[in-house]
Order: structure tokens, then sequence, then C-alpha cells
């Protein structure tokens, strides 16, 4: 699908539409469609090759805002919406846009199937952990104890993780990456050379139901300790370099190391690669303050996509077959009447 | 396949009764193979040149418990030398392979029918399962039929001895002993079903021997009892005519793959390729069944994860230049019912096919139902008018479903196509249709800027918006399920928006109406005492109680309408040229209250709702009350 035709290389502005953006002012999601459309002319594909696809929700405006083709589904379909398409036009770019409800509340079946097939896409799920367009219900990723409209004393179940959801459904792909980050770019671009499909959480900052519910994280101030970008074939290095990740074998899980003097060997800290699936598990369920939290791309080991192999089959089956309807409906338990 | 032409001289025995028309009815255990004696039986009927109508009515579990009241499972075949309408009323042969079959099914049987029973299986256990305390076929009960009665399972085993199988396998032939018996008692050639014998079982020939011998077994028990061998017990022999037919090519159709030739042909008429988006549900799967092997058609099936997403890959396919389909029954029609509203929202074309069953909820699985009109034509949110399309037969699903094709493209909506569980597993004689003779409806997809600019929601004559598929360049544009612009598509939420995106959707659908034929009258006149109007697979009841009534002299016509959404223009006027009108549903009234809604006339209903099709005497016995 990623097949290159030189192409004048686009700008981002050609990626943008003549519509009014409709967020709030301040809302993540603006970050998230600069970055898009600031990657789409890194990617060389043509824009009428490219297709977004969302569900309902805030994030699911964002195809209205993309000068490509684009289709505003239904709450929690776009997967489906989007497996349609690629069967019928393997050759499209395809994008899904969704969000944390959207994808795995409504959706989280679609999600899981579309990630079990390995449909060639992408998907960027925005989590901001609350519902935004229905005006601010806690959402399946919200932790523990979310006041929200109908969960005024706080809410009381356990949320999903979206990547750990992710690889559980067989995904071949996961990252992360947040809104406002410089890095944002470099994983939509590594999400779109990945053949399969590619799940990217995106965390978004819901500024008026959900405000800085990621600044422990996310603030500039302290991210170096806080953040683990992580990248195929470095050391899990953090806090310039002054922390990082290693295994502890007694008990077979990860740990925080200091590493002194660069030395990050001796300190144990493991050099990521992409390739390995414990690994990726053990990544997304880091719990955040005893550890930095995990972004980049965390898991990338492509495998045939579903796609591929429906054309394939389809094309073998009909190899050296003219397709003869009145054959067809002749063929069968026949008689003649003279 | 084996392909027969049909003999028109008879040259059985001048001797033995040639009845106008036989209805049979093979009843056993869902273990039995009862489907599979019907379905050969009917092969051969065909074979004989004989019209017919077949019925299979089976228990919706796929093994209940041996033995059992609600484990049975039954065909009835209705075959004649004259024209068939239905499978028949009541049935003038009962096969009952256990007591559970002749318990639930005996009550059906015309006076004076013939039971033929397996005594083999009439034993203590059996007999308790079936809750009759004393063995009906000893105590006399069964005093106002023909009874014949002998061991089955033994002479089966008999047959079978030489090939070496086990017991199990022994007793699985006894179906084919059955046919065998069926195929001496109505004079028919084994040939064809020796032959589809040796097909079916061509990896294992030992079973095909074992199944081939007890068929020749089942035969000559019917010949030697007629000899007068002793111990056999004599069995009464029929010759049904061939009946007269038009000059062609013909084969045995079911509505399921009726649905799915002609989905493809529709696509071939249109010029596009199928997507076909389905989730496993009974009566509608063998749709997706028959898809699935049509790859050289340009056709690719998709078993979704749910109902919901069948239908939204297919409108995702259409959005991509393919036309997607969908079907399901009725529970699966509700699941989909929010993507058919994106889908009418968003004008793509999608045919999606309803298989209805009895409702509501899971309701009844196997069992037959025309109680979705009301889904098909209102059950959505807000104003989405949509066309909706009956198939009355399985013959005319394959009509019916280029129809569905052929509106769904040309005017870029969504269309419910009304098939129903009765229509899909039934089969019928049908006259293989000349491809050539359908016109072609070839759909054109925008691929350039048009003068004035490229409107996304833009209008043709018939008010459809252009198809453009994604990967065409200059004509990019977004589309969804929230209120749409006039002409550009963008966002709207605007109150004279609204009213005209409602106004124009609503006027799209009503004018297909002056694109569809007029309503004519099946049988009898255009106007009189009474009409009888029905839709879907009442046809064939219908039909004939009007033909009897008719041969009586009396006044009724018999309308049968198709395009249920929109209704033809001449409709209304048709039906007022009558003093009185009836409809016979296998509901509680869904048709006669749209069709009082929009005529404003006083149709009175007739309804069915027992999960079985109508009775022709049903029907000829409301015909006697209106005239009365």
């Amino acid at each position: 699908m990623n097949d290159m035709t030189p192409i004048q290389k686009s700008s981002p502005k050609d990626w943008e539409t003549d519509q009014e953006v409709r967020w709030c002012p301040g809302c993540g999601d603006y970050a998230i469609l600069k970055a898009v459309q600031r990657t789409m002319p890194e990617l060389g594909r043509k824009p009428e090759d490219t297709v977004f696809i969302s569900g309902i929700g805030c994030s699911s405006r964002f195809p209205y805002y993309m000068e490509t083709y684009g289709f505003h589904t239904i709450h929690g379909r776009a997967p489906a919406v989007a497996t349609g398409v690629k069967l019928a036009n393997p050759d499209l770019d395809v994008w899904i846009i969704t969000g944390d409800g959207d994808a795995l509340s409504i959706g989280g079946n679609h999600t899981m199937h579309l990630l079990r097939r390995n449909l060639d896409c992408q998907i960027l799920l925005f989590n901001n952990e609350i519902y935004g367009l229905t005006k601010g219900q806690y959402s399946p990723t919200s932790r523990v104890g979310t006041k929200s409209p109908s969960t005024p004393f706080g809410s009381v179940d356990r949320p999903a993780t979206p990547c750990a959801f992710a690889l559980g459904s067989g995904a071949r792909f996961v990252a992360r990456g947040f809104d406002v980050s410089k890095h944002l770019p470099d994983v939509l671009k590594a999400a779109h050379a990945h053949k399969g499909a590619a799940f990217v959480e995106i965390f978004q900052n819901c500024i008026v139901y959900n405000k800085d519910v990621f600044e422990d994280f996310a603030a500039p101030k302290g991210a170096e300790a806080r953040q683990l970008w992580l990248q195929d074939g470095q050391p899990m290095l953090f806090d310039d370099g002054n922390k990082g990740i290693a295994m502890d074998m007694d008990t077979l899980t990860l740990k925080v190391v200091d590493v002194a003097n660069g030395d990050w060997q001796s300190a144990g800290v493991i050099v990521h690669n992409v390739k390995n699936r414990a690994l990726a598990h053990m990544l997304v369920e880091m719990p955040f303050g005893e550890f930095p939290m995990a972004l980049g791309v965390l898991y990338d080991d492509p495998r045939p996509t579903y796609d591929s192999a429906v054309v394939e089959q389809n094309a073998k089956l009909s190899e050296g077959k003219t397709p003869d309807l009145q054959a067809l409906i002749s063929k069968g338990q026949t008689w003649t009447v003279d | 396949m084996a392909t027969a032409a049909r003999s028109i001289d008879t040259q059985s025995q001048a001797d033995i009764p040639h009845p106008e028309a036989v209805v049979v009815r093979f009843a056993g255990d869902s273990g039995d193979g009862m489907q599979l004696t019907g379905g050969q039986f009917t092969l051969s009927s065909a074979l004989a040149g004989n019209d017919f109508a077949t019925f299979p009515d089976f228990p919706a579990e796929i093994r209940a418990p041996q033995g059992t009241l609600f484990g049975v499972s039954a065909f009835q075949i209705n075959f004649g030398a004259s024209e068939i309408d239905t499978a028949g009323d009541a049935p003038d042969v009962l096969v009952a392979m256990n007591p559970a079959a002749l318990k639930t099914n005996v009550k059906d049987l015309k006076p004076g029918g013939l039971i033929i029973a397996d005594e083999g299986e009439f034993n203590a256990r059996n007999l308790a399962k079936a809750q009759y305390d004393v063995n009906p076929l000893e105590d006399g009960s069964l005093g106002k039929w023909q009874l014949v009665h002998f061991n089955i399972s033994q002479l089966t085993m008999d047959a079978v001895k030489p090939f070496g199988l086990g017991n199990k396998e022994a007793l699985r032939c006894k179906n084919m002993w059955t046919l065998g018996l069926a195929l001496w008692m109505f004079d028919r050639d084994r040939e064809p079903i020796i032959q589809w014998l040796k097909d079916k079982f061509a990896k294992n020939p030992v079973l095909a021997d074992a199944n081939i011998a007890a068929l020749n077994a089942g035969h000559a028990y019917g010949e030697t009892a007629e000899i007068g061998n002793p111990g056999a017990v004599a069995i009464p022999r029929k010759h049904v005519d061939a009946a007269p037919a038009e000059p062609g090519l013909y084969r045995t159709i079911n509505g399921a793959d009726a649905a799915a030739m002609g989905l493809v042909a529709g696509c071939q008429l249109a010029g596009v390729k199928m997507f076909f988006g389905g989730y496993p549900i009974t009566p509608a799967s063998s749709i997706l069944h028959a898809l699935a092997r049509f790859k050289e058609y340009g056709v690719t099936t998709f078993q979704a994860e749910d109902e919901i997403a069948a239908i939204a890959s297919a409108i995702g396919a259409s959005y991509a230049g393919q036309l997607g389909v969908t079907s399901s029954s009725g529970p699966g029609i509700a699941l989909k019912t929010e993507a058919i509203g994106l889908a009418v929202m968003t004008e793509l074309p999608l045919v999606i096919v309803n298989s209805q069953r009895g409702g509501p909820s899971t309701g009844l699985p196997t069992k037959t139902e025309q109680s979705d009109l009301y889904q098909a034509v209102y059950g959505r949110n807000g104003d989405t008018p949509l066309p909706v399309i009956a198939a009355r037969s399985p013959g005319d699903v394959f009509d019916c479903a280029i129809e569905a094709v052929r509106i769904a493209t040309q005017f870029m909506t969504p269309v419910i196509l009304l098939t129903d569980g009765y229509i899909a597993n039934a089969a019928e004689p049908w006259k293989v249709p000349d491809m050539s003779s359908y016109k072609p409806f070839p759909v054109s997809f925008l691929d350039h800027v048009p003068e004035g600019g490229f409107k996304p929601y833009g209008r043709d004559n018939k008010l459809a918006r252009p198809w453009v598929k994604p990967g065409t360049p200059g004509l990019l544009h977004r589309i969804g399920g929230i209120e749409k612009e006039v002409d550009t598509g963008h966002l709207n939420y605007s109150p004279a928006n609204h009213q005209a995106m409602t106004d124009i959707r609503k006027g799209k659908v009503d004018g297909i109406a002056a694109h569809i034929p007029a309503q004519d009258v099946c049988l009898g006149t255009e106007g009189g005492k009474l009409a009888v109007v029905g839709w879907g697979s009442t046809f064939g009841p219908i039909h004939q109680a009007v033909r009897r009534a008719r041969a009586k002299g009396q006044d009724v016509s018999h309308i049968h309408v198709r395009h249920i959404w929109p209704m033809p223009t001449n409709l209304g006027d048709l039906l007022r040229k009558f003093d009185k009108v009836i409809v016979p549903e296998m509901n509680t009234g869904q048709f006669k209250t749209v069709l009082r809604d929009q005529y404003l006339i006083d149709a009175k209903p007739l309804n069915k709702v027992s999960g079985q099709p109508f009775r022709i005497h049903e029907i000829e016995a409301a015909i006697e009350e209106a005239l009365a």
C-alpha cells in the first residue's frame, strides 16, 4: 500500500479544509490536528488517496478538518466502516480517529476485531479519560474516583489501559504520544510506516471536563524525569540519562535503576526492542508514579495484513475463471422441458 | 450434476391411480435426515416434471434430544400435474420415523390419508418420550387414517449388513431406505439419486454403497409387497403426471440461493463489484454461505464480529465504490437500524436483506413470519424513508434482488429486501432466466469536477447525489451522519436546512414510485366485490384460494404488492375499485395498517401468527365470509 509514486511534496496547508474548526479553545485536539497536518506531507501519499474515518465524539469531528476523503460515521463503528472501505479499495490510506469512549466502550468490540484481523490502517485513539461531547461523564479510561455528572461521588470501576487492550487483541503496532508533544509526528510516521493495524494512544487534554489530567507526566517542567521515550535499539533511559529501566530477575518485573556516569550497561538497563512482545506488555502496564510514562513506539512487529489476505484469496480463487452469470444460474440439478 | 430431460409420455403402469397432486410429509427425529430425504424427493419430483412447492420445518436446536416431541424435523412437499402454489394444506401421506414424529404431525394428515411408520422405533422408551401411554400403532387410535407399519430400522440394518458399518452408521441409512420406498410409491427413477449419493460420498465409497443398498432395499420392499410377498405390508402406489410447463431449462431453487445469485446479477447489471458484510443468523446465513463461493464474480464477503459491523462495513464498501450488501433476520436488522439511518443520511447505495422469522426478540428462529414490515418501513429514528421490496417466492427473490440493486444504485439509497424463513428454505422449480433479457442499469461514478463546481450533495433529476470513489482527484469531500448542508454537504444544523434536507430525502424516496411498474391484478379483474391483497410469501396460498373461489364463480381478485415502499402510484385507485379489501398476513395486520394510512380505505385484516404459512382453506374461508 505504501508504494510511493514521486509526487510534488505537499505542505501542511494542503491538508487543511476550509471548514471552521469547532473544538473548545485550548482543546488538545488542535495540537493533534496540527501534528497530523504537519506529518501528512512527509508520508508520500496524496490527499485523494487518503481517508479519515471517525466515530462519534469530540475527536470524531477530525475528518471535517482534513482536506482528504472523510467519513464521520456513528458511535463506535468507525473500525467496521474502515474495514469495508479498505477491503473495497485496498489502495486507500485509511486513518481511524476515535476517542476513549468511542473505541473502548461502545466500539470496543470493533476495535478488538480490527486489531485481531490486522487491517492495514492507522488508529489514533485520543484518550482524554472523559466523555467530552456529552458533557463530562466518566469514561472507560477514567481513573477510579473520577467525579463526573454520572458519578457525583466518584467512579468506582477500574479503567481499561488502551495499549494493554490493543496488545491483548493482537495488535502488531502499539505506540503512545500526547497532544502537545513535539515527538508526536515521529510517532505518527512510525505508525504509517507499519504495514498493518497501527494503534496509537494519544493522551489529549480536555480543558473543560478533565483539565490537566495528564499534567503529572505531560507538563514540560520536569518532563525528562517522568517521560520515557522509547527508541528501538536504544537503552531505556530517562531523567537525562540518570535513570533507566531494568529487569528485576527475582520477580521478573521491571524496575527503575540509577545510572552512574552514563554506564547504563552495568546498571542493567534494557535495550528497547520493538519486536519484543513480552517487553511491550510490561511497558504498557508500568504504573505511573513509581515508573515514568512509557511513550513512543512500544511495539512494532508486522505480520501479513487482513486486507492483503482477502485480496490474495479472492484473486487466487478467481484465477483462470471467467465469470459467467448464465452458467452460474444454470448450475445445480436441472432439467429441460421441450 | 444430473440433467434429465423430462419425458411427457407416462411410461408408468396404467393400473395405478394418477392423482392431480399429492402432498407428502416426511417426519422424523432431527438426526434422521428428513431434510435430506425431502430434498432428494424434491429433485426426483422435478425430474419427473411435476410442479411442486416444499416446506422444510425443523427445530431451532441443532441436536435436540433424540425421540423428543420438540426434536421432530419435517419436510413437506406438494407435487402435482398442474400449477402448485403452496406446500399443501394437509398431507396425503405421512412418513413417521418415530412416535414423536407421529404425534406432532398426524393431526395435520387428511382423513383417510396414509401413515407409514417405522415400528422399530415404537419401543417403550420412545413411546414414553412422545408421551404415549399405549402404542398408537396397536390401539386403534389411528382408525381414521390408513396405517402401514413395518420395521424400517431392522430392514435397513439387514440391507446394509454386508458393508460392515457400526450400528449407528447403519441406522443413519434409514432415510435412504425410506426415500427408496417413496420413489417406488410414486413411480420414480432411482438413478439420479444413486448418482447423487455417489457424488456425496465420493470420498467414502463404502458409505455410498451402503446408502445405495438401503435406497434399493426400500424400493424393493415396495415391489415385493405389491406382489404379495408374505410378511410384507402392501402399500398403495400413485403416479403424478408431469405438469404443463413453458419450454426451457429448469432447476430447483430456494430463496437464499436466489438472493445470492440475484444480488450478483444485479451488481453485474449495475457494473459494480459487490461487498457483502454478514453475521451468522438463522435463517439468513445461507445467503452469506452462497456468496462466499462466488469470488470470481467480483464478490467479497466479510463475516463481521456482529450485525452492526456487518452493515457498517457494507456502508464503508459503498462509500469506497462497491455495492455494499448486508443480510440478516429481524433481531439482527434491529441491531443494524442505527447504521441504516447513517446510509440514509449519507445517501449511499446499500441493500439490506431481511429473511424474516418469528418475533419478537429471539422469537421463533426457524419459523416463518411477516412481522418485520413496520420495522422495514418505519423502524428508524428520525424521518428516515427508504424503499422496501418484498419477494413472493423463492424464484421471485432473484428478480427482487436485481430490483433492489437497481433502486439502490440509481437513487443512492439503502433498500430493504424482505424475504422470510419460508422463502429462504423452501424450494420450487425455477425456469432459468435468460440474462440477456435483463436491461443493464450501469452506475456512473463522478470522476471530474462538473461545470459549476463539485457539490457532494448536489442532485440529478431523480434527486440522487453523485457517487464518488475516494481516490478520485479533485473531488475530496467529507460525509457523515450529522445533518448535511444542501448541495455542499457541510455540517449544518440550521432549521431551514434541516427542513430542506428532510424534504429532499422524503421526496427522493417518494419519487421512486414513478420508476417502478404500475400495480397489476395477478388474478381476476380490475375492480369488483373483493380484492385479496397480499405481499411476500403469502402469495401461494392467496393465489390458490382466489383461483378456487373464482372457479366457484365468486367475484374476487388477487392483488400482490412487491413494492411495499413507495407503493405503485395506481395502487390506491385500484383498491378503491373493489367493494371490499382483505389483507392476509403472517403478522397482526401491519400491511393492512400501511394501506389504511396511505389510502384511507377499509382494508380488513386476516392474520396468522403461528410460525406456519397460511393454508389455502383458511383464505378460502375468509373469502366466503367477506362475500357472504
